[in-house]
């Protein structure tokens, strides 16, 4: 019995099923060797052998990265290969406490001084002369090698070429399966003109009424046809007009591509670092661009995690950075403004119509709501998109479910304790509150 | 045969739709049979040739074809959200918070209105006028001052300066200016200026005569109150206006003045509307004696109409002079009053709006030492000289005055001699400061524009001793320069800012020990600096020669013959100065509830034996006659006729600051101008003839019915029932029959509904006072700068499509009081006196008594209008506010239909970006007033006061955040919040500690149509009025 129901099953069928096998069977193994040329390890002695590199790194991270950076100049000097440049003793001065060398006319120190627009260096007299001379010995580490940057995308190593090579497969897999087609009539054919020539007779099909008459001629089908597809009708109407305005997911190309991923999910920033506005105003504000500036004075380039498949490279993100110096008017070369600003033109993403209010710091302070509760997993976001469908309903669904937050705030103390007698319960719902009388969002 | 001549009465009727038809031969009869239409239609007109038509590759299918497909496309198009883009500051000030509203204190001082404020500015731009709280002395802020951001706003400013008709830059001007002034050099110049009451402005001015010698400055008020100020500097040698604190007066008897108005500044309502408000059974009487009926009037306890030529015997009589050849009832009311100001002694105050000296002095004699007049520290906001000024005027013309420097002065447009305009074209020298193209401005050679206060620094000295800072709110919107800075660059200080000016010398002068940032953040301070410009003191030596002896050609005489004519500003436009403001235009005078006109007001009695008449017609729109107004050859044609109630026979009343023609939009260019009449500056006038005009004139008057009909819309007693009876019988609660039984309409067995608890959170309630509402319509101008109402233009208006969310009602008795006419109600029986009897209650006395009622939606906890809405789009909030979510109305209007206030307003049309009303909201500048919390409305919906719900909401809001309960002060409306008076107060009555929890246990509480069992969430104070005989 089964053999029959097998050989039964239509042989295009069994043919697609092959195929869609192939297809997602498809080996990508090329793609991992190319993620192999991305370590590195680059532990360079110091130079005249003085000084733990390691250690001095930690201290250059907390005390001097704030200003200075190794192989480019920020609000002050690049420090690679500080100690050749001066002398040893006079670099301890100089860190311990440098206006002192300033004012006692150090010609060398003054000299510093003025080149960098009299920018005052901060005074580390906690800093012994080892700590020094392994922050010294740090600044011998060498530039990495630029390769790692574009090592996956350049070469034509093992997975160089994945894209033609995933074509060419994915090309040569249509073709054994336009063969396979073919052979498989041929053989049905064959067999069937052995079969004939066997004399094996099949009984003669009754010409049976065509389907669409024999559906045409019950009424019944028919009229349960009708409903059913006037019913689907309605319904995929209604769920296309319902979604008219809605903008769920909608994640349109920025001026700069500001990566959310980056700043909130690898950086770990607070939301309100940037977006302050949310605390105390309904809009939560797109910062302005000295926010930006705070840290990217000294941040000029970005050596995180890169994503080249989707064409974010290291020059990709650098050149994103630049755009903003562009746009505020940052000239790197002499660290300071040059006063041509061009505001950048945001594409507005969460765009609420006019006739709906919508208080951020109600939610952010009063409420004490996660951000992410209604703009979805945003340090996740590489792009930046609406999450929530902002409809009215989902609005309401939220204020019937949500307790109103109320420990410890005197405003709501009467209210709570007459709210809570007059509907039996310890916890009070936004829409218990009022929250979803109309003129609350509507005037 | 025809089946109708079976029937006789069929047969012989024939019917007919013109006469011709009965002609059994008319040969036009006969042409339109043949032809439907008497004359072709044009058809080739608009299908043009027909070989280009038929020669057209577009057939009818295809056309239809482009129809559906255009139609199809834009549809789809539709549905593609448009891509928004947002733009952030490059720097972000520190002070701006997106979203947030910053306040700042400044002062207003544009020569006519004088007031300190706070200018509440979103995103750094100027939308709203607050009062400033700190500001004792700070003069009123009313309608035009809420209304004088708008004006900034205004796309008619002059945008730069211009040399000789073309624009140019300063530099260009500067150099033109230092050329004609040393051509000039020996020349007379005259520097005619607006009342600054400014001292670093008088210090500047004092500076460039110096340097200029040829130049002499004069101050000219349009309006003048040049006699108060030289009877008062006369009398205590100093020129300034005498303040008054009507609080403290018991009587207060004024002839011929509106001191609730703009006599003498104005800004007297708020100590009046104190002293009106009974407090232990007592509260002030007031006697008005005038010619027009005025705000003051209007408020008065006993008001007198009394023509001007008689209100200078009144003032004497009151003051101890005969009142022989005075009307009887003038006699009787004078005796009453003078009764009553003796029986007050230091408390009883008299005050007069005569212009002339003589009258001036008098009352100043009077109350001198009084404790409601303070002379020590007079008010500086009135500086003009009318003397002067007609010298000025008077040597223009003759050709001795050959160069004028005019500085936010119109005399083009304001000066009464209409030779004055050619003759200043023909100056050598003219030099015009002016914010707007006026007639001076367009006429002069040389034109400065000058910025708007909100753009502005300066100083002003509202009253001896309180000094205001102003200081801009918004950079300048044009390329504008302050006429002080123009002063400091043409003394040769070009390097000298104003601002640092204007720092030093206030450090310098006036501030002592308080610091300047402080004066800055509070926009006044009080000091005893004494300030050497502080007045006028060029010219006193020389007036008290002439004013000595008589007063000259200031006085007026009374003529037999003709009219009496007396000049009035009206609460809207005031001089005219803010004319190209559509808020203003719009906003409906107090009493002849009319806008967008100004009008010859007239009694009934001289209307009638001139035949003039008013009427309504079928839109409701009420239409007058015109008639020549002349006087001493002047005359003014087609001045409309408004027929006012309680207008003194054989007097008429003109109002000034109409007729502006330069620089204003042609919507704003409303009325006649009355300064043609301001003869020697003088409000009243004589010897003035009408003449009916051909012609009718459409008012657009907002109020139809003038009476109450004796009905309690506004409750009213008298001080002596309100002192001795019962809450029950002067304020009784209306009562409905259940089971025969008569229950108050309150109780909840009158009800249809089911109570709602209402005791749990916030219930806002509203009490509006009666006694202390003067009608001055600031808090009109407030919500519409506040709630975005727009403005619909005359036509509309006209039709009763106003949008105001808030109106002031204001009614007239039908007999001598409301009082009577409750009586003749009382009184009639039968069908016969009710027909003719209450046809008597539908028109006005020749003297009624008036009353306003601001009325604005009363959020009714039952609302008629939420039950009638098929779509719910208005619903009653728990916090008692009745919302409305124009997204979801669909514009039925049932819901205005319910309602029995009348407050809601349908948006017939599209108000914003729609070239058809073309006012603020219809260009890029003027939208910069609206605010942005909220929504500005389509066509076709339904709108109505919010009770400023995103107040209450942000109050709220704020509170929660700070994590404190909300202080009562805190909850405000729009107009709670701009009403002088204090007559309209707004809180939570769930609050027991707040002020509207105690005014709804005040026993003159009452809700409006209380029998209708709506309950109103605004409530009102029934008025009292003091008929006390001394």
């Amino acid at each position: 019995m089964l053999k029959v129901k097998l050989r039964n099953l239509s042989s295009p069928l069994s043919l697609i099923l092959l195929a869609f096998t192939l297809i997602f069977s498809n080996p990508t193994i090329a793609q991992d060797a190319a993620d192999e040329a991305a370590t590195t390890a680059t532990e360079t002695p110091a130079a005249d052998g003085v000084g733990d590199a390691a250690a001095g790194e930690a201290l250059f991270k907390a005390n001097c990265a704030a200003c200075h950076k190794l192989y480019k100049r920020a609000t002050g000097p690049a420090l690679f290969g500080v100690g050749d440049k001066y002398d040893r003793d006079w670099l301890y001065r100089w860190i311990k406490n440098s206006q002192e060398l300033i004012q006692s006319g150090d010609a060398q120190a003054v000299a510093i001084f003025e080149e960098y627009n009299q920018s005052v260096m901060t005074a580390f007299p906690q800093l012994s002369n080892e700590d020094i001379d392994n922050i010294i010995a740090y600044t011998y580490t060498p530039k990495p090698e630029p390769t790692i940057a574009n090592g996956p995308g350049g070469d034509n190593g093992g997975g160089g070429g994945s894209g033609v090579s995933n074509n060419i497969i994915l090309g040569v897999l249509a073709l054994v399966f336009v063969m396979l087609v073919v052979m498989l009539f041929l053989v049905t054919k064959t067999l069937k003109r052995i079969a004939e020539a066997n004399g094996v007779v099949y009984p003669e099909k009754e010409p049976r009424t065509p389907l669409w008459k024999a559906f045409a001629q019950n009424q019944f089908l028919v009229l349960v046809t009708s409903i059913f597809l006037l019913l689907a009708a309605g319904y995929f109407g209604y769920g296309y007009l319902m979604q008219v305005g809605i903008d769920q997911g909608y994640a349109p190309v920025q001026p700069i591509h500001y990566s959310h991923k980056i700043h909130a999910g690898a950086n770990q920033i607070d939301c309100n670092y940037c977006h302050s506005s949310a605390r105390k105003s309904k809009h939560s504000g797109i910062p302005s661009l000295n926010v930006c500036m705070n840290c990217h004075k000294n941040i000029a380039e970005y050596n995180g995690e890169l994503d080249p498949e989707l064409g974010y490279t290291k020059e990709f993100y650098d050149g994103e950075i630049q755009k903003l110096y562009a746009a505020v008017g940052w000239d790197e070369a002499t660290q300071s403004y040059t006063g041509e600003e061009k505001p950048v033109k945001w594409v507005r993403i969460h765009n609420l119509p006019d006739f709906a209010y919508f208080n951020h710091s109600q939610h952010v302070t009063v409420a004490g709501i996660e951000c992410q509760k209604c703009h979805g997993p945003v340090e996740e976001m590489e792009i930046m998109r609406q999450h929530a469908p902002l409809t009215m309903g989902w609005c309401i669904n939220c204020h019937r479910e949500t307790n109103v937050n109320m420990a410890g705030n005197e405003y709501y103390e009467k209210i709570h304790e007459e709210l809570a007698k007059k509907y039996g319960v310890d916890q009070v719902t936004a829409a218990q509150m009022g929250g979803l009388e109309c003129g609350k969002c509507h005037y | 045969m025809n089946k109708f001549s079976d029937s006789n009465m069929a047969s012989n009727k024939k019917y007919w739709k013109s006469v011709e038809e009965l002609n059994e031969n008319s040969s036009i009869m006969e042409t339109l049979q043949q032809n439907e239409f008497a004359q072709p239609i044009p058809t080739d007109d608009f299908l043009g040739n027909k070989e280009n038509l038929s020669a057209s590759s577009t057939t009818r299918r295809d056309f239809l074809k482009y129809v559906g497909f255009s139609t199809a496309a834009a549809s789809l198009a539709a549905c593609e959200g448009p891509v928004i883009k947002s733009i952030p500051y490059v720097v972000a000030p520190d002070e701006i918070v997106p979203g947030v509203a910053n306040y700042y204190a400044t002062t207003m001082a544009d020569g006519f209105d004088f007031a300190n404020v706070l200018v509440k500015t979103r995103e750094g731009r100027p939308i709203k006028i607050e009062r400033n709280d700190l500001a004792k002395n700070g003069g009123a802020v009313n309608a035009r001052v809420h209304a004088s951001v708008l004006s900034m706003y205004d796309k008619n400013r002059l945008q730069n300066p211009m040399v000789n008709g073309a624009d140019a830059s300063w530099e260009d001007l500067d150099a033109a200016v230092a050329q004609r002034m040393n051509e000039m050099s020996g020349k007379d110049v005259v520097l005619l200026t607006q009342t600054f009451a400014s001292p670093s402005t008088s210090k500047l001015i004092q500076e460039f005569t110096a340097k200029y010698p040829n130049v002499r400055h004069v101050i000219y008020d349009a309006v003048s109150s040049s006699e108060a100020l030289d009877a008062f500097q006369n009398k205590y040698g100093t020129r300034g206006l005498a303040d008054y604190d009507f609080s403290k007066a018991e009587v207060i008897v004024s002839v011929g003045a509106d001191f609730i108005g703009d006599w003498q500044g104005g800004g007297y309502e708020g100590g009046y509307a104190k002293g009106r408000i009974p407090k232990n059974g007592k509260m002030s009487k007031h006697f008005q004696f005038e010619a027009n009926m005025s705000l003051s009037g209007a408020n008065a306890d006993v008001r007198v109409p009394v023509t001007p030529s008689q209100q200078l015997q009144v003032l004497k009589a009151l003051t101890g002079g005969s009142t022989s050849g005075l009307p009887e009832n003038v006699t009787v009311a004078v005796a009453k009053a003078k009764a009553h100001l003796q029986k007050a002694g230091s408390n009883g105050v008299v005050v007069t709006g005569i212009p002339t000296v003589e009258a001036q002095t008098i009352a100043l004699n009077y109350n001198d030492g009084k404790s409601v007049m303070d002379t020590a520290k007079p008010r500086m906001t009135a500086m003009g000289n009318t003397r002067e000024v007609k010298r000025v005027m008077d040597g223009v013309i003759s050709g001795t005055v050959k160069g004028l420097i005019t500085v936010g002065v119109d005399p083009v447009y304001s000066f009464p001699n209409a030779e004055f305009a050619e003759a200043y074209k023909n100056l050598e020298m003219s030099l015009a400061f002016a914010m707007n193209p006026d007639a001076t401005a367009s006429a002069a050679k040389l034109v400065a524009a000058v910025p708007h206060y909100l753009e502005s620094w300066g100083d002003v000295q509202l009253k001896k001793g309180t000094f205001s800072v102003m200081q801009p709110t918004i950079k300048p919107l044009f390329d504008t320069r302050q006429f002080q800075q123009c002063l400091l660059n043409w003394t040769g200080r070009n390097n000298v800012n104003y601002y640092d000016y204007l720092k030093d010398f206030m450090e310098g002068s006036v501030l002592g020990g308080t610091s300047w940032n402080q004066v800055v953040h509070d926009g006044v301070v009080e000091s005893n600096a004494t300030l050497t410009g502080d007045a006028d003191t060029t010219t006193a030596n020389e007036f008290e020669l002439e004013s000595s002896t008589s007063n000259g050609a200031m006085a007026f005489t009374s003529q037999s013959n003709g009219m009496e004519l007396t000049l009035y500003t009206k609460t809207g436009l005031g001089d005219g100065r803010q004319a190209n403001n559509p808020w203003l235009q719009e906003l409906p005078d107090p009493i002849t509830r009319t806008s967008w006109d100004n009008y010859v007001t007239i009694s009934k009695v001289d209307a009638d034996e001139l035949g003039l008449e008013n009427y309504n017609v079928a839109d409701g729109g009420l239409n007058g006659d015109y008639v020549n107004i002349s006087m001493n050859g002047v005359t003014i044609e087609n001045v409309p006729v408004l027929i006012q109630p309680g207008q003194a026979k054989g007097s008429i009343g003109l109002a000034l600051g109409y007729g502006r023609m330069e620089g204003l939009q042609k919507e704003m260019q409303t009325g006649v101008n009355g300064f043609r009449f301001y003869n020697n500056f003088s409000s009243v006038q004589t010897g003035v003839t009408l003449e009916k005009a051909s012609g009718v004139h459409e008012f657009a008057c907002v109020q139809l019915h003038n009476t109450m009909m004796g009905r309690d819309i506004i409750k009213e007693t008298t001080l002596e029932i309100f002192n001795t009876k019962n809450k029950h019988d002067w304020n009784p609660v209306p009562e409905v029959s259940k089971d025969h039984q008569e229950i108050p309409v309150t109780s909840p067995d009158a009800d249809l509904w089911d109570e709602f608890d209402r005791s749990v959170g916030h219930h806002f309630n509203l009490s509006i006072d009666l006694n202390a509402c003067t009608g001055c319509g600031a808090c009109v101008i407030a919500c519409h700068a506040e709630n975005n109402v727009p403005v619909v233009g005359k036509e509309e208006m006209r039709r009763s499509r106003d949008m105001h969310w808030l109106r002031i009602d204001r009614y007239y008795s039908s007999e001598e009081s409301f009082a009577g006419d409750n009586e003749k109600k009382e009184n009639i029986s039968g069908l016969g006196s009710s027909l003719s009897e209450y046809g008597e209650m539908e028109n006005p006395s020749a003297n009624p008594q008036v009353a306003f009622q601001p009325v604005m939606c009363q959020h009714c906890n039952h609302a008629p209008c939420e039950t009638v809405c098929p779509v719910a789009a208005t619903s009653h909030g728990r916090q008692g506010q009745n919302h409305m979510a124009y997204n979801r109305c669909v514009g039925t209007r049932y819901c205005a239909n319910n309602c029995p206030y009348k407050v809601r307003r349908f948006n017939w049309f599209l108000y914003a970006e729609n070239d058809e009303f073309d006012f603020h909201m219809n260009n890029d500048l003027g939208r910069m007033v609206l605010n942005p919390d909220v929504v500005v409305r389509s066509r076709g919906v339904m709108e109505k006061c919010s009770m400023c719900i995103q107040m209450t909401q942000k109050s709220i809001l704020d509170a929660k955040r700070a994590g404190k309960p909300v202080e009562d002060a805190k909850f405000q409306t729009a107009c709670s919040a701009a009403c002088e008076t204090g007559a309209i107060a707004f809180g939570d009555i769930n609050d027991n500690e707040s002020e509207v929890h105690e005014l709804k246990q005040n026993d003159r509480m009452y809700h409006l149509l209380e029998a209708v069992g709506t309950e109103p969430n605004v409530f009102y104070q029934a008025k009292v009025r003091n008929t006390n005989e001394a």
